[in-house]
């Protein structure tokens, strides 16, 4: 019985953002952060962990720097962590990753009551599909956008958030759950967390221990196996500061009929 | 220092938890009702931070000085008195039993402590007894197989929400001046225990202060701790730990002076341009940072001497201590001074800080006292 996440290391957008020539991300030269959906995801699954004493392992596929994240993951609370990290696997996409990660967590096995959870998108490509493909390939069913989850058995009832109200989804495990910030707030580091994460089981799957796994084709991996290619990445203008005005009378109108017949809106 | 993996992680986790709790509404609220808030206390306690520097099987985290100074440093840099709530328990509350408690009274004592249950305080200060800790007149005499304890502690901090005090008395009348003074744990409970009305202090508001009074308290044997007549020592030990402590939290006041001064001259505008512009605020400013650093150094070298029992640490506690807390003050007065008018103004926390640091100098050894124990370590 386990819950396994997956988790992405993003470069701190709140910062600038650099790009190499070729037009991927420059992640080595920024700062990185967890990505925020990510958080909310391992906080659902530590809150299973909690009330059904779930094993929590989390996923991620990075450079060997990611380690540092997953210490953090398992000062939270997680188990046990696996980094999916070879020189194969630089530079993939959406497409590419989910096949690798979904390649790994299959090694790694899936039972009848285990669920995954995803964060619904990460912050740097903002594309919402590496949760949505690892199901695919691994034929499991998926919510996507969780804004609250409930277990019964081996049921899990979801509220899938859309823009105008939510649905009601019932799924039986395993299958894969999308996140978004407003299912919780992510729990803390623990002291003793931050003592203890350090001697925790870390797993690092290399190329070899995919490589002859039936999702894997080597020539869809990495940046050049990658279908989708990068035009262009740059740091958007910033835009001019707004102006708010306050008030719902006459006088509040008046004054923004006054500012846009100034600048010859109106 | 450059700091480990371990120590950096552990900075993280106390800067979020500081930055994201320590809301400025908490921080308004605890300086104008000075109500201790209980909720942010066991939200700490939940994380572990009353447990730093209490031992796993005291269930506490084990973890060692240096963590805690970045605890303390980083609570701080938000709000002083939240510094405080963490603090107690594993310097002067928690302190003395960790050093000189017996097996029983850790496994009875500790574990409520670390897990933010029970407070834990410490009382040696009397009116007539400062500085001068072996001038205390409470007197504890033995009884059959009890002492009964009379006296007065005054300005002890914690004490309205306290469920046990540390407090020194006298078990030996014929010895003079620090000999014959023997350390007690007391529960705040008991019969004989009373309060004083609550101090009006000039800041770390929200962690309440008070005198406690004693008056035929009748406590068992079980309640000394550490060898009879010897409680001065430890009282010494106790509070050479709690300096690093407050080194830690003049480090963070002092930050945190640094970072509101370096804000504010970036936007306050004076003659056209932004007052970092003219070099009278931007010396100021160089000469803070300068006083930051020197504190955070001698502060995580104080904590990693403690950390491999050098014999130096004493001294370094109270140059740390001694620097830090001078160096708090300084930096709240230029940082006042730079907000001019309106670091007056105590919508502006440079006011609060102000406030909150010139008790650094002062309470668990003043600066003179660290003088004292700095020149006595080189003149002996």
């Amino acid at each position: 019985m386990k819950i396994i996440v997956t988790v992405k290391q993003v470069p701190d957008t709140s910062g600038k953002v650099a790009v190499n020539p070729d037009g991927t991300l420059d992640r080595a030269s920024m700062q990185t952060i967890i990505n925020p959906d990510d958080l909310n995801a391992i906080e659902a699954a530590l809150t299973l962990k909690d009330e059904y004493g779930y094993k929590v392992v989390a996923f991620t596929m990075g450079p060997a720097p990611a380690e540092g994240m997953l210490r953090e993951l398992m000062a939270m609370g997680v188990d046990e962590t696996v980094l999916v990290s070879a020189r194969e696997f630089g530079g993939s996409d959406t497409y590419a990753t989910s096949q690798i990660l979904a390649a790994a967590i299959d090694t790694y096995g899936v039972d009848d009551d285990d669920i995954i959870f995803a964060g619904r998108q990460a912050i740097d490509g903002d594309t919402a599909q590496v949760g949505p493909q690892i199901a695919e390939k691994l034929h499991l069913p998926q919510v996507t956008y969780a804004g609250e989850i409930k277990k019964d058995g081996d049921t899990l009832t979801i509220n899938r958030m859309l823009e105008d109200g939510y649905m009601v989804i019932k799924v039986k495990t395993p299958c894969m759950i999308t996140c978004i910030k407003e299912l919780n707030t992510p729990r803390y580091m623990s002291v003793i967390g931050t003592e203890e994460c350090w001697d925790m089981p870390l797993t690092v799957m290399g190329y070899d221990a995919l490589k002859d796994h039936e999702l894997i084709d080597a020539t869809t991996i990495g940046l050049k196996g990658s279908p989708t290619n990068i035009y262009k990445s740059f740091t958007p203008p910033q835009k001019g500061v707004g102006m708010m005005l306050e008030g719902a009378g006459k006088e509040t109108t008046d004054k923004l009929a006054g500012i846009l017949a100034g600048k010859h809106i109106i | 220092m450059i700091l480990d993996k371990k120590h950096a992680l552990q900075q993280k986790l106390f800067r979020e938890f500081a930055e994201n709790e320590f809301t400025k509404e908490i921080q308004d609220e605890l300086d104008t009702t000075h109500e201790f808030n209980w909720d942010m206390h066991k939200k700490m306690a939940k994380y572990g931070f009353m447990g730093v520097k209490i031992p796993k099987e005291y269930g506490g985290t084990g973890s060692d000085h240096l963590t805690y100074a970045l605890m303390v440093e980083e609570l701080a840099r938000v709000d002083a008195v939240l510094a405080i709530y963490a603090n107690t328990s594993n310097s002067l509350g928690g302190g003395p039993i960790m050093l000189a408690g017996n097996e029983e009274q850790k496994k009875f004592y500790l574990p409520q402590v670390a897990s933010g249950e029970k407070i834990m305080v410490f009382g040696l200060t009397e009116p007539g007894a400062g500085s001068d800790a072996g001038g205390t007149t409470t007197t504890a005499i033995p009884d059959g197989d009890d002492y009964i304890i009379n006296g007065r502690k005054c300005f002890i901090s914690g004490a309205p929400m306290a469920d046990w005090i540390v407090i020194f008395a006298k078990t030996d009348l014929t010895k003079k001046g620090s000999k014959g003074i023997s350390m007690f744990v007391v529960d705040m409970h008991l019969p004989g225990v009373s309060l004083g009305a609550n101090e009006k202090k000039m800041g770390i508001n929200g962690y309440p202060t008070c005198d406690v009074v004693f008056e035929d308290v009748r406590v068992s044997k079980d309640c000394l701790v550490g060898p009879l007549n010897k409680g001065f020592q430890y009282a010494m030990k106790t509070l050479d730990g709690g300096r690093l402590g407050v080194a830690s939290m003049s480090t963070g006041i002092a930050q945190s002076c640094l970072d509101e001064a370096v804000k504010y001259a970036k936007e306050r505008k004076q003659f056209g341009r932004p007052i970092a512009d003219f070099q009278g605020v931007s010396f100021m400013i160089a000469e803070m940072a300068a006083d930051v650093e020197a504190a955070r150094q001698l502060t995580y070298h104080a904590a990693v001497l403690k950390d491999q029992n050098s014999p130096e640490a004493t001294k370094a506690c109270s140059i740390a201590k001694y620097f830090a807390a001078e160096a708090a003050n300084r930096c709240a007065y230029k940082a006042v001074q730079i907000h001019g008018g309106y670091g007056y103004i105590q919508e502006y926390k440079v006011e609060r800080l102000y406030r909150d640091a010139r008790i650094m100098s002062i309470f668990e050894g003043t600066s003179q006292v660290q003088q004292i124990v700095i020149s006595s370590s080189l003149l002996k």
